[in-house]
């Protein structure tokens, strides 16, 4: 019995240990880092600062090249509230459809949403299309990409989530009189919250955290997203080490909020996804 | 009168299950998704200025393939996708078995692994950037410690990928971990004492049992993670930018970097080249290994 708790212990502290300096000790070297003065950052030392510079930091990453980061939160954030809100609205309606009623249509449109999942987009045609219709370098315009990417993960979830609820329940609304659009916005929609919430909160750290749609779709400093500010503190001499660290820390809180509130549905969601795409 | 009903049913389907319902999404995915893949087809032929065109034939796929920093681009991306991919693999599938198994605070050590996933690609290759650094770097630093000089990661050639490949692997193992935690906790307990009373001892059990049983995490966590490692270009943008060299560059980022020096058709037959390489990877072996779980 000692013998055997002896081993609990042993490996049960062996491997908190190696997590530790795996996985937590890049986090806390951003963290040190983030609060020293430039020419102590410099040295890229895993060491506490010798003087904590947090405010000056914080108040320099934002004050930066004309408040640059806080356009780029706003733009971050509308970016991802409103490319969310279509993936949930539209990626439901497919997945609705998609899952009551089969039809010649059905085997074109699963290809269609594995494809989506599957396909590297085709970047210049996608600019040059963009330019067409007005769109390139606009906000709206990234939204639009953004849910045109991410649409097959929604569906794919939507469905299989709307093939657990009874289709009685479909034939009840539509006794008390109920329309197609009252059925699946009044009766249906709100049924969908759990599988709702794991499409939005994997969504919205997806396309905060999301790099290279910015870069080829809206470039340019003014509309820039949050994680090309990431950029503005590195250059060939004289890079800023503090303030880039703190940078880094300002825009990983958004998704670590996410993921202490919704640490399930996060890892629910990614399985779902993996395990259906 | 059966017909009849059939299309009366028919119909009534239809007004419940109303197939405007798809449209929105279509004409979104549709116009900014399946048409410039199709147009690209078509200017991966041409010299393209984004106003004019001229169709020049399969030159593009020729220089493509005769070029020696594109020819790396593609050999890097194969090596970058089968390093990543294996080792996410191996490493998913241990850590998951250490977190379904009777271990301290393991909620703790999940969440640890898993955070990574969510953290900002650009932020983690940066930060690792400033770890790999060769005289500075805390990696070199600890290795020192142990009276061996660390090699010059980003920057040594022999080393720059696979440098960038552990830092993928670093960010990505968590979502193969909770992948093969899901895929184990659903192995019927039964097996296990079934083969414990059989005599089996650990070893035997994680082999003829785990492994096994937890094939489609396995085949998930290949396919997902050949798929992400061949269309991977934030982290390797973040870290090198494609060097030393050419040594780091893949696929994704030549298109990237044929894009900004104007060459749009060159980019767009990178990107041609890109998904046939994905389909020509992906499909087929999705379909063996998913067949070889139905016969099993």
């Amino acid at each position: 019995m000692t013998a055997k708790k002896l081993r609990y212990y042993a490996t049960g502290i062996l491997s908190l240990a190696i997590a530790c300096i795996v996985f937590v000790v890049p986090f806390l070297f951003i963290i040190v880092n983030a609060l020293k003065d430039k020419p102590e950052a410099a040295r890229l030392h895993f060491s506490w600062p010798t003087e904590t510079h947090m405010w000056a930091n914080l108040i320099a990453v934002i004050e930066a090249r004309d408040y640059m980061l806080i356009t780029a939160f706003v733009n971050s954030i509308i970016l991802t509230v409103v490319a969310v809100t279509g993936l949930v609205v539209f990626g439901a309606m497919v997945g609705f459809v998609l899952q009551r009623r089969p039809s010649r249509w059905s085997g074109l449109i699963n290809f269609m949403v594995l494809a989506g999942l599957i396909m590297p987009p085709a970047v210049v045609p996608t600019i040059w299309l963009l330019q067409w219709l007005g769109l390139f370098k606009t906000l709206s315009g990234l939204i639009l990409i953004e849910i045109a990417y991410s649409l097959s993960f929604s569906v794919l979830l939507f469905r299989a989530f709307i093939a657990t609820i009874p289709r009685e329940l479909d034939e009840a609304a539509i006794l008390e009189g109920a329309g197609p659009f009252t059925l699946f916005f009044r009766v249906v929609l709100p049924l969908l919250k759990p599988v709702a919430v794991t499409v939005i909160v994997v969504q919205s750290v997806a396309i905060f955290n999301d790099f290279t749609n910015p870069l080829y779709y809206l470039p340019g400093s003014k509309n820039a997203t949050v994680q090309l500010t990431l950029f503005n503190y590195q250059s060939m001499f004289n890079t800023s080490y503090n303030l880039l660290f703190m940078n880094i820390l300002i825009i990983t809180i958004p998704p670590l909020i996410m993921f202490l509130f919704f640490n399930r549905q996060i890892v629910e969601g990614m399985t779902a996804g993996a395990v259906k795409g | 009168m059966t017909t009849q009903n059939k299309k009366g049913t028919r119909r009534a389907f239809a007004a419940v299950y109303p197939s405007w319902f798809y449209l929105p999404a279509a004409i979104i995915f549709g116009i900014l998704f399946l048409f410039p893949t199709f147009a690209s087809l078509f200017f991966s032929l041409t010299r393209w200025t984004l106003f004019k065109y001229s169709f020049i034939g399969l030159d593009n796929f020729r220089q493509f393939f005769s070029e020696p920093f594109l020819v790396w681009g593609l050999i890097n991306t194969l090596i970058y996708a089968v390093v990543t991919s294996g080792s996410k693999v191996v490493l998913g599938m241990l850590l998951g078995i250490l977190l379904t198994s009777n271990v301290m605070m393991r909620g703790l050590l999940r969440a640890i692994v898993f955070f990574p996933v969510l953290v900002s690609t650009i932020g983690v290759g940066i930060t690792f950037t400033m770890l790999m650094h060769p005289t500075n770097g805390l990696i070199n630093d600890v290795i020192a410690v142990f009276g061996i000089k660390g090699p010059a990661w980003l920057t040594d050639p022999r080393f720059a990928l696979l440098s960038v490949a552990f830092v993928d692997v670093w960010k990505g193992v968590g979502l193969a971990t909770v992948i093969y935690i899901a895929g184990i906790v659903s192995i019927p307990a039964e097996y296990y004492e079934a083969a414990k009373m059989d005599g089996a001892n650990a070893l035997q059990r994680f082999w003829n049992v785990t492994l096994p049983l937890a094939r489609p995490a396995t085949v998930t966590v290949i396919i997902l993670s050949l798929i992400g490692g061949l269309r991977s270009f934030d982290l390797i943008w973040a870290m090198t930018k494609g060097g030393p060299g050419f040594t780091t560059d893949v696929v994704a980022s030549v298109i990237y970097k044929q894009y900004q020096s104007g060459f749009y058709g060159l980019s767009t037959a990178g990107n041609v080249v890109l998904f046939v390489l994905v389909a020509a990877i992906v499909v087929p072996l999705s379909f063996v290994l998913n067949r070889r779980e139905v016969e099993a």
